[in-house]
């Protein structure tokens, strides 16, 4: 088939694992929204003495990437510890399955976000996190880090594109290294907001275009 | 391609009807030369006889005169030239533009770069199927204004705009009207000899014609800038050899288009867009009945449209959507955004367009597929539960 996805991207996400909801989870977490046009909820039961992934389910709101990721995260999920589990990154995810085309990497990123947050929410919930932690620059270039560059699918950070962030009493201003009518610029705007704007100490956020 | 290959996306392209080809082929083979003025060689003079006829064929369609039709590479070229000719002929009259914020591409992005240039332009909104208001566009006009461009229907949501009334009104305001006619030539009436538009976009492409050949119509007494410097070819207003073969199958299409095809087309769409909205948590994209007669547009709440194009693929069905993760911009469509849609109603819209090689069952097998996609989507969505 002419499709620019591998055979086990399009075998999960014909057939999806651990889909669906856990009824009284011990934690969960949405990422995205319908109006970024991708959306997953994962579902987690939590061993309390080793805390470790007993089930975890998720669901999706997207695209064929984004439903591929989900399946094979939860099956890399499964039976890890909450810390092991943290470090599974989008990279691991796409290379179980085969690669993705590079400018549906955001989609996956979406789903590897999903589960770190349900993770969050039971180390929240079992007063296992640390403190609120103020948005600084380095939590902001860390986030950034979840920002794709469609163009060529690797983080808007490794290639360069970020030039500037100023963080000024909860505004926050960020200038990409591109043309304001590049093809992607609406896109990484988006995703660049989505990803700093519910920050509890953040007011703002404005995304600036310019090439240099 | 397998057998069972349904094609429903006329609106993006289409196939060519093998008359067309046939129409087509001694230009390529035999009468190849290009055309010359009647001093010339005699294969150049039949290759401008030939040109001649087409563009006659043509214009008589349009209710033009011959010499106010200038072949294209297609409906980008004519509508890029259209916008910047007539606003770079009339810049010194004016530098406003008004346009709709529903405009394919062409005419849009000719638009934005004419505001880098200096140029203001005013996109209307539209009503929530389509429609631009009159009202508004005619409190858009200022003295300054040199153009209007507003499509004929449009290319994602098949509303059809009401154009006598728009160039009845930009007439009584001594304003030139673009009109891109791209999708409704020549399945939608369009008489310029009874409608004052001075501008028309059209194309062979969506209706079996060969890629790559469009025109323009340009009303005689235009005020335009020439498009393309070069030779002296199409009056002198839009250099380079002329497509001849492309110009004759362009020609031969819009021949072949007749009311009892158009009309077998549209019942084929109502079919389809009954079914479709009989999916729970559905909506009709664009206007109930003022609408392309190939196009249905519907969109289904709590699924994304890629998904379900992927899905409708393996199926054997090509089919479009305005989702963001089809876009190559990976934005939602400004379509469904511009008349009022949020994101969620763009991503899962889907676009059905029909032509001359489907069956008439083919929309029905289509809305069966996508019920049962749907469904399926539904299931494994977080969406629309509680």
């Amino acid at each position: 088939m002419p499709l620019p996805y591998s055979e086990l991207v399009m075998e999960h996400f014909q057939h999806p694992h651990n889909v669906g909801r856990i009824e009284n989870p011990d934690a969960k977490a949405i990422e995205g929204s319908p109006a970024c046009g991708d959306m997953v909820a994962v579902y987690l039961q939590v061993d309390p003495n080793t805390l470790s992934i007993t089930d975890i389910k998720f669901e999706s709101y997207g695209c064929a990437s984004n439903i591929a990721t989900g399946s094979i995260i939860t099956d890399m999920a499964i039976g890890k510890t909450l810390e092991e589990a943290k470090q599974i990154t989008w990279k691991q995810a796409s290379d179980a399955l085969g690669g993705l085309p590079p400018i549906k990497t955001h989609c996956s990123v979406l789903a590897v976000d999903g589960l770190r947050a349900a993770i969050q929410n039971y180390e929240e919930k079992h007063g296992l996190a640390a403190e609120k932690e103020p948005t600084t620059l380095e939590v902001v270039q860390r986030r950034l880090k979840h920002v794709m560059n469609p163009a060529v699918g690797l983080d808007i950070i490794r290639t360069k594109l970020v030039k500037s962030v100023d963080i000024a009493d909860g505004v926050i201003r960020i200038v990409i290294d591109m043309e304001p009518d590049n093809q992607f610029a609406g896109n990484i705007r988006e995703e660049i907001t989505e990803k700093l704007a519910h920050l509890w100490d953040v007011v703002s956020v404005s995304v600036e275009f310019e090439s240099s | 391609m397998s057998d069972s290959h349904i094609y429903l996306d006329n609106s993006a392209a289409t196939r060519l009807d093998e008359r067309v080809l046939e129409a087509m082929t001694p230009y390529f083979f035999d009468t190849y030369a290009v055309a010359t003025s009647q001093f010339g060689y005699t294969l150049g003079v039949e290759a401008k006889d030939a040109l001649d006829n087409a563009r006659a064929s043509l214009a008589a369609r349009l209710g033009a005169k011959p010499e106010e039709l200038v072949f294209t590479s297609g409906a980008t070229e004519s509508s890029n030239m259209a916008v910047k000719g007539a606003a770079h002929a009339l810049s010194k009259k004016g530098k406003h533009l008004v346009t709709s914020k529903i405009e394919d591409f062409p005419v849009l992005n000719s638009m934005r770069t004419l505001e880098r240039e200096g140029f203001e332009v005013t996109y209307l909104s539209t009503d929530a199927t389509g429609l631009v208001d009159l009202d508004e566009l005619r409190h858009a006009l200022t003295p300054g204004t040199v153009l209007v461009s507003i499509q004929s229907a449009n290319q994602e949501i098949g509303t059809a705009q009401d154009t006598p009334a728009i160039a009845a009104l930009c007439h009584e305001h001594g304003v030139l009207l673009h009109i891109d006619a791209t999708h409704s030539f020549p399945r939608m009436p369009l008489d310029v000899s009874k409608t004052p538009v001075d501008l028309v976009t059209i194309s062979g492409e969506m209706i079996h014609g060969p890629k790559g050949c469009g025109a323009l119509y340009i009303r005689t007494g235009t005020t335009f800038t020439k498009w393309m410097d070069g030779g002296f070819q199409e009056f002198n207003l839009r250099a380079g050899t002329e497509n001849i073969p492309g110009a004759i199958g362009f020609a031969k299409a819009v021949e072949l288009i007749t009311p009892a095809e158009t009309a077998g087309l549209a019942a084929m769409r109502d079919n389809t867009i009954a079914r479709l909205l009989a999916i729970p948590n559905s909506q009709l994209n664009g206007h109930p009945t003022l609408r392309l007669p190939q196009n249905a547009n519907v969109s289904f709440r709590f699924v994304e449209g890629e998904a379900i194009t992927l899905h409708m693929d393996m199926r054997g069905f090509a089919v479009s959507t305005g989702s963001a993760c089809f876009s190559r911009a990976l934005e939602a469509s400004h379509v469904i955004l511009g008349i009022g849609g949020n994101h969620e109603r763009a991503h899962g819209s889907v676009r059905l367009s029909f032509g001359r090689y489907n069956a008439p069952e083919d929309g029905i097998r289509a809305a069966e597929a996508l019920t049962e996609i749907i469904d399926r989507l539904r299931a494994i969505s977080p969406l629309g539960k509680d």
